[in-house]
């Protein structure tokens, strides 16, 4: 007897071996080699995750249950294959043509990308799904439960182990699902592991198949003997059963989102769909040749109420074949994973992108500014989408208790997910389907889906027994099993029956009474019509065409030069007369058409000869197809037009910046040449009288003294005029650190006015109100001072009145100090009054030797302090108003 | 024969050196500080000669240049101008203007002389 731990031990290696298979596989993919990762055999393998763990075991079980009836399961999907390989071929290419990542985009993007629709597939999908995935859970569950019941020693813990299979199987799908964005990225990892699994799960039943025919029963002859004594044998044919069955597992094979995500999704050529249609029902019938002998042998060889969908293990574990039986577990343990890594790879697809990002966009407070890396949100949508959909399968799982129920949960999701047929089969071939049919169609396919198969299956009574007995609110047509009245079917039949033809009638009905949109018609072509689109070019055959008009109307699209050189190769060729136009041979139209098209787009070009060929009318499609270009060009032409207007936006801020810069150059200029002139000046004067000194014999003492107080006076002004000059670029560069301290407005206006005041005539008389001046500051005494100074020296020399009187009066204004300076002068004229402040501003002749950068740095000063300084108008003589925060303010603040 | 010159100077001090300079080489100098009216005190005077400083209150020595050579009887007069602000430019556009002799402040007192001299003497001469 194996042992649980030895088998937990190969499960655990083989899952190691599927990470690397994928890994390798990944990364062959991602160096270009590995060519036969896209080989048709890989691609018809990879599409048995249609064989879950629910046909590897069940298949069995179901046959010693119903007899052949499992065939069906197995028959559906191939007539598909053979019969239908065209229509997947369209499915396949519509999907290919408009980047689809997934049936639910598929159905939407057709009826004219309405996401509500995506949103209701999407919905179904994952309550199909949901059970389905737990029923792969379950079998895994039920097949370690065989080995732990003969090994009570081993470490298993039913609960603990489908947690953790759960969670690596997310984790894989996580791994090597969500590892690109774009759908049409293939995942090479995950199908070539997939088709590992393909392989493993049909060696083991071909292996327990050899092992029952040729080890237990002996032979081919007694097998028969055997299983023709077996009630299996007999021909029991339910035809209704088999014909919905049938039909059944062929429309999921088509709607199912697992399928359609390796038969569209994943493939890599149209043509691996020519070797499928045979490959893929060789597969089925390997798959389903031993399932008989199987039941049979099951039935006879092991104690009466075995469970017959665990036969494939039980039987070599009954004959004491230890190793087939390990192998028939992993079999069964790939058929499960696989299906489930595939279905929470291509319902996370359809969660994220339909549910989870329109949510996420619109939560965006505006639309337009999505965000840097779109990127990464998709791809962690996606990955919490992975672990949700298995957390909710795992939930299923523990709450259903892993009973019976779940048996016959397969069935329950083909039906389920067979409603998308309708909408998908018209959409692909009927162009009058629109948005509203499948909607309607959908809804009450869904609808009846879950009224008369979901909930009347569910145990537990959601729907009240007397519902399903007699109706609701006693309407007996209404009954979940028996709709209008007709009973006796088998609920599934009825189901399907009903949810089908109902589906289907609603879903033609509403189409052929709503009226499509522009956008669901251009789908709708796109999608009835895709190999006209996407293969062999419109042809143009003999004509009337005009070769003037076409020249005329090639000329407007390419322009004269190469119109010509077009025209004249095209006749050369045809008669070797380069002097005229060539004559408008089918050949001749196709070239132009390629031609023009590379210009405006394959459709307009086809509509404008036809145009001016006149021999094609313009069809709905071309008109279709054009209005899709103009759009497509409309939209590239206002892209085109922003960007103009970034341009010259760009361009006003360039010029904008140059005037800027070449006003700050000519300030820059004539600040020097200021400069220059004030340093000059004085220097020119001392220059002079040093050189008279020194050259004159005989100048008398008088001469001597007053010309050396010249120069003396000169120097000085040189040095005032370097100190300020010193001063205004430290003040002007924001170098300055100020010298903050406490004191009152009085303080700082006593010292101010005896500096100003002493040394000069002193003819100035200051008035102040001292009781106004108590304000307490907090500043840079000094420099306060400093305009202080300049204020009182500037009236000292430039009041012009007999008698200069200088008025100092202090305010407390809302918290600002505001200090006036008002002398009885004639004031500065008004054209001047702006300019006071600018350097080297003197108003009229300057007798008193200022450089004129004393209100300069004034005004410099009270910036730094922050506060400010202005010429007040219209007080007499010349005013001026300092304004400081005052200290309890600026504490306050 | 009283040669006299006509300084237009609005900075004192040099007014006052110049002035030295000149009388002791026994030229009669007048002054004026403002360019405004010069022109006027110009054609009062009748100098033999102009000192023209630039930069002037009202009016710059430029302008006051270029009307001079407008003026009928003015126009041949010698002006030596003199600036402080030491630009090429200045030179350029004071030749264009048709002066006499031009020169930087600080200058050398025996440059302004030679250059007075030499002025004089082609007035004369002519």
């Amino acid at each position: 007897m194996a042992t649980l731990n030895v088998l937990i031990l190969v499960c655990l290696g083989y899952v190691v071996l599927l990470f690397g298979v994928a890994f390798a596989a990944d990364r062959m993919a991602a160096v270009g080699k590995g060519k036969w990762l896209r080989s048709p055999l890989i691609y018809t393998l990879s599409l048995s995750i249609y064989c879950t763990a629910w046909t590897f075991y069940g298949a069995v079980g179901n046959a010693a249950r119903s007899g052949l009836e499992f065939v069906t399961i197995y028959l559906g999907p191939t007539l598909v294959m053979v019969g239908w390989w065209w229509g997947l071929r369209k499915l396949v290419r519509v999907a290919r043509s408009q980047r689809v990542t997934s049936i639910a985009d598929l159905i939407s993007s057709r009826y004219g990308k309405s996401n509500t629709l995506a949103v209701c597939v999407t919905i179904l999908a994952v309550l199909g799904g949901t059970p389905y995935i737990a029923l792969q859970l379950q079998s895994i569950t039920l097949s370690f439960s065989i080995f732990a019941e003969a090994d009570p020693t081993g470490l298993y813990r039913e609960g603990s182990s489908v947690f953790w299979v759960a969670t690596g199987l997310a984790l894989f799908a996580i791994l090597f699902g969500t590892r690109n964005l774009d759908a049409n990225e293939r995942h090479h990892g995950v199908v070539t592991a997939i088709a590992l699994e393909a392989v493993v799960k049909l060696v083991a039943l071909l292996a327990v198949g050899i092992f029952v025919v040729w080890g237990i029963a002996g032979g081919l002859g007694p097998m028969m003997d055997r299983i023709d004594a077996s009630e299996i044998g007999q021909w029991n044919v339910d035809a209704s059963r088999w014909t919905t069955f049938t039909f059944l597992s062929a429309a999921a094979f088509v709607c199912l989102p697992r399928m359609f995500q390796v038969m569209v999704v994943e493939n890599d050529d149209e043509s691996h769909l020519r070797t499928a249609a045979w490959a893929f029902p060789l597969y089925l019938l390997l798959m389903s040749l031993f399932v008989v002998p199987i039941a049979v042998v099951g039935l006879d060889l092991l104690p009466e109420g075995s469970n017959p969908d665990l036969f494939v293990l039980t039987v070599p574990l009954s004959q004491g074949n230890d190793g087939l039986a390990v192998l028939s577990f992993i079999g069964g343990f790939s058929s499960a994973t696989s299906m489930v890594i595939v279905t929470a790879m291509a319902l996370s697809t359809m969660v994220s992108n339909h549910v989870v990002m329109p949510i996420w966009l619109n939560t965006q407070d505006r639309p337009g500014a999505v965000p840097g890396d779109v990127r990464t949100i998709v791809l962690l949508a996606r990955r919490v989408s992975i672990a949700a959909i298995m957390a909710l399968g795992y939930f299923y799982y523990s709450l259903s208790g892993g009973g019976a129920a779940l048996a016959s949960i397969g069935l329950v999701a083909f039906a389920g997910i067979s409603q998308i047929l309708p909408a998908l089969v018209g959409g692909l071939f009927w162009r009058g389907a629109t948005r509203t049919g499948a909607l309607a169609g959908l809804s009450v396919g869904f609808g009846l889906w879950i009224y008369t198969l979901l909930l009347p299956g569910m145990d537990g009574g959601i729907i009240p027994h007397s519902v399903i007995e007699h109706g609701p609110f006693g309407w007996g047509w209404l009954r979940p099993q028996a709709l209008f009245g007709i009973e006796g079917i088998d609920p599934m039949v009825h189901t399907v029956m009903w949810s089908l033809l109902l589906n289907t009638i609603a879903f033609c009905l509403a189409s052929l009474l709503s009226f499509p949109s522009p956008m669901e018609r251009l789908q709708g072509a796109q999608f009835v019509n895709v190999f006209d689109h996407s293969v062999a070019p419109r042809g143009w055959t003999g004509s009337v065409a005009q070769s003037e008009d076409l020249m005329i109307m090639t000329q407007r699209i390419l322009g004269p030069t190469p119109t010509q050189e077009f025209f004249q190769a095209e006749a050369e060729r045809q008669n070797g007369r380069p002097g005229r136009l060539p004559e408008p041979t089918p050949g001749f139209l196709q070239r132009l058409e390629r031609e023009l098209s590379g210009s405006v787009g394959a459709a307009t070009a086809h509509a404008m000869i036809g145009q001016i060929v006149g021999g094609a009318s313009v069809s709905v499609e071309d008109l279709l197809a054009v209005a899709d270009e103009s759009a497509q060009m409309l939209e590239y032409s206002s892209q085109l037009e922003a960007k103009s207007a970034e341009l010259s936006r760009t361009a006003r801020q360039l010029r904008e910046a140059n005037a800027k810069l070449t006003q700050v150059s000519m300030q820059k200029d004539a600040f020097l040449s200021q400069v220059s002139h004030e340093l000059r000046t004085p220097m020119t004067s001392i220059r002079a009288f040093s050189e008279i000194m020194r050259d004159t014999d005989g100048l008398s003492a008088d001469e001597q003294t007053r010309y050396a107080a010249i120069i003396h006076d000169e120097a000085l002004r040189l040095t005032r005029l370097l100190d300020d000059l010193l001063d205004l670029s430290v003040l002007e560069s924001g170098q300055v650190s100020l010298n903050m301290g406490d004191g009152t407005l009085r303080a700082v206006l006593d010292r101010a006015v005896s500096s100003a005041l002493t040394g000069g005539g002193a003819t100035l008389q200051v008035r102040r109100t001292r009781a106004s001046e108590r304000m307490a500051l907090h500043t840079d005494l000094d420099r306060l001072g400093q305009v202080f100074i300049n204020l009182i020296s500037n009236a000292q020399k430039y009041c012009d009145a007999a008698e200069p009187v200088l008025t100092i009066s202090a305010h407390d204004v809302g918290g600002q100090m505001v200090v006036d300076f008002v002398d009885n002068g004639s004031g500065i004229p008004p054209d001047a009054q702006s300019m006071v402040f600018e350097k080297f501003a003197r108003v009229g002749s300057d007798k008193a030797g200022g450089a004129g950068l004393g209100l300069a740095i004034c005004r410099e000063i009270m910036q730094r302090l922050g506060g400010e300084i202005a010429y007040l108008p219209g007080q007499g003589g010349a005013a001026f108003r300092i304004s400081l925060p005052l200290a309890y303010q600026q504490a306050a603040q | 024969m009283s040669r006299k010159v006509l300084l237009i100077e609005d900075e004192p001090n040099i007014t006052e050196a110049i002035r030295f300079l000149l009388t002791r080489e026994g030229w009669q100098v007048e002054t004026h500080d403002e360019g405004t009216d010069a022109i006027q005190v110009i054609a009062a005077a009748r100098p033999d000669l102009v000192i023209l400083d630039v930069m002037l209150p009202g009016k710059s020595g430029m302008d006051i240049l270029r009307d001079l050579r407008d003026h009928a009887e003015l126009q041949a007069l010698p002006v030596l101008m003199l600036t402080a602000r030491g630009q090429s430019r200045d030179r350029e556009m004071a030749e264009r203007a048709g002066v006499s002799r031009f020169m930087t402040k600080p200058f050398s007192n025996a440059e302004v002389l030679t250059a007075v001299r030499d002025l004089h003497a082609q007035a004369s001469r002519s």
